[in-house]
């Protein structure tokens, strides 16, 4: 990126994401969220097409691409389905991100390959029914038995568990030392010990997986270990920093797709003799909308070109997901009301975008921690 | 086998409106696409390499320099290879200053088949791709809905209205495809990052071709086509259909309309 503008190189990326998630997720969305349920074949052909390793190196069986180009990803697939969204930025950023960025070189081998080159999925298991927010509250413990850690302990809220091959579980091997006690590790589906619920009905993006794990005297082997014991709690900021530029870029692209949805309905719908485009309120509501989803989308990309500079990015992704986050709730309440009793029903999609927005203000840190952190980095108090 | 496939890149005509005052085209922000039946014969042609070992796929377009991105679509798509032939001397051509251009820029590479779409979506002529052939000297198979590689010899399904023609051709030959012969893959994105790093776009230009093309044939003062006038079609209305009669009875209903409109 220079100055505001994509490469053509991006700007081509943008073309593939764009009619991939027109031609492959439009006519399937509104279907899944119904039916709670991710359709593999969408994951065969998000993996296919490389949609599933953007950032990662070729080395590895990645595109090679950049952290921009991944946000442009996740800004189109969201545009049309924020559920398909979160499950490519979940793999992507949380698990890939862990393997990538501090596992060795066999282990990348084994579990990166595969995850990036779109044979495998991951999730990421941080959060605990006592461990939100405050993710120093974990209860997860590993302990070392021979050439084994035993995990046991219980995960929740976890993205893409549901069909997810490779988890990234975090568990204190040294619960006195608090957040330095933490360790994070590569468990495999199926290893014994570790059991995935079912899906937990929510309110929205309600076609990704999002379960709970519990670990009873899990067996992962030592090898399985990302960097060393006590480095877990890093690992997962590093992770969840990362993330929040994805989130930012799902709730830019569910804004964008709840205004594309109102401009096609307003400039047909009929009221008082005219179309309802014709109205000031309605072409002002929707300048209105367009600024602020233009703001955050560009919030974004500094965040994105930031971490692709290598240069500390932590503030401006949390700046993005805080503030990219609460316009797609604002413009997705809005554009339910531009669509009025229509907008409400489920024959239109913007009543799902309404309900998918809200998460976005959630997940990956709520708008409360993401205000820690830039109030933090601005030395108040 | 060695096989070019010819593309164009034109606005996407889906996406075109006229501006209801002056009836003309309003062009600004129309995206600029690969042609549908061109982007067919990628596809056509990726298939076939997958098929034949040892093959390469080289892409040719003739445009202005913004069409860079149309060949990085198609290597991106999984081409090998990309000409850009591009020159303001090319500027204003009609379909058979094209043709020749682009033939004088095909008899310096080898090949075994061409692939051109049928005809582009702007101007819906179907005849540079014949007229490539012509200016090659070799055969060509308009039309073609499906083909078929057998020993050194390409069979190719020609479409008719009701029917189709089973053509057995050798090589060199030209083809030109249907969108129907193939529906084209998505790029992937590690394809798009080969496309823009590890593979290229060779411009050619006038200079690359002099000795192939003879200047009467090329640009503005090359091309015999002259547009005397251009109009809108007025819209008719939708007629009427009639449903479930007899051969009988639609000759007597045919009858008695031309009657009553005073044609017969």
């Amino acid at each position: 990126m220079i100055g505001f503008t994509l490469s053509k190189e991006q700007i081509l990326q943008r073309q593939l994401f764009r009619e991939f998630a027109e031609q492959e997720i439009k006519p399937i969305a509104s279907q899944m969220d119904e039916e709670e349920k991710f359709s593999m074949v969408l994951l065969k052909k998000l993996q296919k097409y490389g949609m599933m390793g953007i950032p990662y190196d070729k080395k590895y069986g990645g595109a090679g691409s950049d952290i921009l180009t991944y946000a442009l990803c996740i800004e189109e697939l969201s545009k049309i389905d924020g559920s398909t969204g979160v499950t490519v930025s979940v793999h992507t950023s949380l698990c890939c991100s862990c393997i990538n960025d501090f596992a060795n070189e066999t282990q990348k081998e084994k579990y990166l390959h595969p995850l990036v080159e779109s044979s495998k999925t991951g999730c990421f298991g941080l959060t605990e029914p006592g461990a939100g927010t405050d993710a120093s509250g974990q209860k997860t413990t590993a302990v070392l038995d021979g050439d084994f850690y035993l995990l046991n302990g219980q995960k929740v809220f976890t993205t893409n568990s549901g069909f997810a091959d490779i988890f990234i579980i975090f568990a204190l091997t040294n619960p006195s030392k608090g957040t330095r006690g933490i360790s994070a590790f590569i468990v495999e589906r199926g290893t014994p010990g570790m059991e995935v619920s079912k899906d937990i009905p929510r309110m929205g993006i309600r076609a990704a997986s999002n379960a709970e794990i519990a670990l009873i005297d899990a067996r992962v082997h030592k090898d399985n270990l990302i960097g060393t014991e006590g480095l877990g709690y890093k690992i997962a900021m590093s992770a969840l920093a990362g993330g929040r530029i994805g989130i930012g870029a799902q709730a830019v692209g569910i804004a964008q797709g709840a205004i594309d949805e109102a401009v096609k309905y307003v400039k047909e719908r009929k009221q008082f003799g005219k179309r309802i485009s014709q109205f000031q309120n309605t072409q002002f509501k929707l300048a209105e909308l367009q600024t602020k989803v233009d703001a955050a989308r560009l919030m974004v990309w500094r965040a994105a070109v930031t971490k692709d500079n290598h240069e500390n990015f932590a503030v401006a992704a949390a700046m993005c997901k805080y503030y990219a986050s609460e316009v797609a709730n604002d413009v997705t309440r809005a554009c339910v009301q531009l669509l009025g009793g229509y907008g409400y029903t489920r024959e239109y999609p913007v009543e799902r975008m309404h309900r998918d927005a809200k998460i976005t203000e959630i997940y990956e840190g709520t708008s409360e921690a993401m205000k820690m952190i830039i109030s933090g980095s601005m030395k108040i108090n | 086998m060695r096989i070019v496939v010819c593309i164009k890149q034109v606005p996407d005509t889906t996406e075109v409106r006229l501006d209801p005052k002056t009836n003309t085209l309003i062009r600004d922000g129309v995206p600029s696409i690969i042609n549908p039946d061109d982007k067919a014969g990628i596809e056509a042609a990726l298939l076939l390499k997958e098929k034949v070992e040892g093959s390469m796929v080289m892409v040719v377009c003739m445009g202005p320099p913004q069409a860079d991105i149309a060949l990085r679509e198609a290597l991106a798509m999984g081409c090998d290879d990309a000409i850009l032939l591009t020159d303001k001397a090319f500027g204003g051509s009609d379909t058979w200053a094209t043709a020749s251009i682009i033939a004088s820029a095909l008899k310096k590479l080898e090949f075994d088949v061409i692939i051109t779409g049928r005809q582009a979506i702007d101007g819906d002529t179907a005849q540079v791709g014949p007229q490539i052939a012509e200016h090659l000297g070799i055969p060509q198979v308009s039309y073609a809905e499906k083909i078929e590689v057998k020993e050194d010899k390409l069979v190719i399904w020609r479409q008719f209205e009701d029917r189709y023609h089973i053509i057995k051709v050798g090589m060199p030959c030209l083809i030109t495809a249907l969108s129907e012969l193939a529906k084209p893959r998505y790029m992937s994105t590690g394809g798009i990052v080969d496309a823009y790093h590890t593979k290229k776009v060779r411009t050619w230009s006038y200079e690359d071709v002099r000795n192939t093309l003879d200047t009467a044939n090329m640009g503005l003062k090359g091309s015999p086509t002259r547009v005397t006038k251009s109009f809108t079609k007025e819209a008719k209305g939708t007629g009427v259909v009639l449903k479930d009669i007899t051969e009988d009875e639609a000759v007597a209903a045919m009858m008695a309309k031309l009657k009553e409109k005073h044609i017969i």
